[in-house]
């Protein structure tokens, strides 16, 4: 068992000395940014043209929808969002700190990403997970 | 290259079969496909099945076991919610590049209760409810709510979907349900994902539906063009990059591509177009297909519900038969079903819901993933 969290996915990068952060691959040919490793643009199929970029933690929401059914052991309701981060890069996870409900959720709302431990879910082997979460941006 | 003709069509009353096995439901779709033009199993020369919870279970060949084994090829296809139109499909380009020019397609599908979409980890942790939601009525309502943020489409209108399907079905003996479904009742159901509630998902059923298709020169052999329906256009795309699509799977530019083509291939225009069973899974998927199959302008399918446009008796009905929220939907059999409905009106033939003169009708379904397949249907002489 790992002593310290590990990440929910792989594309959320937790150094050893610094902050977690969220990593995409950029094609060098036309700038598609995606989530996650990859060797070939699924936009433009050059080859070999990514490096890894490190995504901004503020974003804005361009679609959400608020589940109040789901498999069975998972906690509803809660906001299923679709996250333009201000690089482009378009992220889906769980939006947080906002009341489940239409009124209370706007298009476009700055949010900000923020991480933390992966709702208590643990492994097979017990290891507990970090992970990503959206909420309203803190209004400055 | 030859025309393609669909001579034989049906499917069976969609519902809930648990003690007959995947091979007999399509068996049951295939027979009667049969005799829809009076012809036999030896008659075909090769078998085109889709299903999709039994992929690997060669479900052609043991439908084969059932019916009449009589050696001819047989394809499996799966390829999501357009599995059944990709089987289709697949019968009809044989039948186009003069390979064959009589064959049988047959979609099928069993299904189980409850929600699709994507559950448990292999490894690491579930992300279900972690990272967003996988299930089906989240991520068409999130495809929904993309629309609502460009044309500020209501949760009302989106209901309004499953009204009109709901009483739609009520005039289709073969729809899983016969129940018209009020605003208020659809609106105050229980809510699964908003904005989609419970009477705006899908209903799964099991189910099947077979079809016939013959060359211009084999179906007039045999006498068949009576009742004839010609494909005049067999479209399938798949998605074509777009920014968002690794997290929200596009349903749109799926359509749009293949809407294009297919129109251009039948040389017909939107305005042109009868009647569409299009791919209601969800009520807010079919909001978007009226702009993405273009029988309106983008930013108009609100206005398209609101003044029943859509519905039979309207300026293009969609969904007469009830459609997948009503009808039901077994993923497989759903493409074929499809085309069954708008060969039947093309005939005269759908009885209380008939389309009245209709001519050309259209066909659509999407699977996620992405897979778009599209026919354009016309009576044939
Ligand atoms: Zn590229």
């Amino acid at each position: 068992m790992s002593d310290k969290p590990l990440a929910a996915v792989e594309y959320l990068k937790i150094p050893n000395d610094g902050e977690p952060y969220l990593e995409g691959y950029k094609c060098g040919d036309c700038s598609a940014t995606f989530l996650g490793e990859r060797s070939v643009c699924s936009k433009c199929g050059a080859r070999d043209q990514m490096s890894a970029v490190t995504l901004p933690n503020t974003g804005k929401l361009y679609s959400y929808s608020i589940v109040y059914r789901s498999f069975p052991g998972i906690e509803v309701p809660y906001v299923s969002a679709i996250v333009d981060l201000d690089d482009g890069t378009a992220i889906k996870g769980n939006l947080i700190n906002v009341d489940p409900d239409p009124d209370s959720i706007s298009f476009d709302m700055p949010v900000e990403v923020v991480y933390a431990d992966a709702l208590g879910r643990k492994d097979a082997d017990g290891n507990a997970y970090l992970s990503y979460f959206f909420q309203p941006a803190a209004t400055a | 290259m030859t025309d393609a003709y669909i001579v034989g069509v049906d499917m069976i009353k969609f519902g809930r079969f648990p003690d007959k096995t995947v091979p007999q439901i399509g068996a049951q779709a295939a027979l009667m496909a049969l005799d829809d033009c009076g012809l036999t199993i030896q008659d075909m020369q090769a078998l085109y099945c889709g299903n999709l919870g039994q992929a690997s279970g060669m479900v052609g060949q043991r439908m084969l076991q059932e019916i009449g084994q009589t050696g001819i090829p047989v394809v499996n296809v799966a390829n999501a919610c357009a599995t059944g139109a990709t089987a289709f499909r697949e019968a009809w380009a044989s039948v186009k590049a003069g390979l064959y020019d009589c064959v049988l397609a047959v979609g099928v599908e069993q299904m189980g209760k409850g929600l699709l979409g994507g559950a448990g980890a292999k490894v690491g942790i579930p992300k279900e409810g972690l990272l967003g939601s996988g299930t089906m009525p989240a991520v068409f309502a999130e495809a929904g709510m993309e629309h609502a943020r460009k044309y500020g489409t209501t949760f009302e209108q989106f209901a309004k979907v499953s009204v009109k399907n709901h009483h739609h079905s009520t005039l289709n003996p073969k729809a899983m349900y016969q129940i018209e479904t009020p605003l208020d009742e659809v609106m105050n159901a229980e809510m699964i994902s908003y904005p989609n509630t419970k009477l705006m998902c899908s209903v799964n059923v099991d189910g099947s539906a077979a079809a016939v298709i013959c060359s211009e020169k084999k179906a007039k052999e045999l006498g068949l063009m009576n009742r004839a329906i010609k494909v005049r256009a067999s479209v399938l795309a798949s998605d074509p990059w777009q920014e968002r699509d690794l997290v929200m799977p596009d349903v749109n530019s799926c359509t749009r591509k293949a809407a294009a083509e297919a129109y251009e291939m039948a040389g017909v225009g939107p305005d042109d177009i009868n009647l569409i069973e299009l791919h209601d899974c969800f009520a807010t998927a079919e909001i978007l297909h009226y702009e993405n199959l273009g029988i309106c302008k983008d930013g108009e399918a609100g206005r398209l519900i609101d003044d029943g446009e859509v519905a039979l008796g309207g300026r293009i009905p969609v969904n007469v038969s009830g459609g997948l929220l009503s009808k039901g939907h077994p993923l497989g059999a759903t493409g074929i079903a499809n085309i069954y409905e708008v060969s039947t009106h093309l005939r005269g033939e759908a009885g209380g819901r008939q389309v009245e003169g209709a001519k050309i009708g259209l066909t659509h379904v999407i699977g996620l993933g992405s897979a778009c397949a599209i026919h354009v249907l016309e009576k044939a002489g």
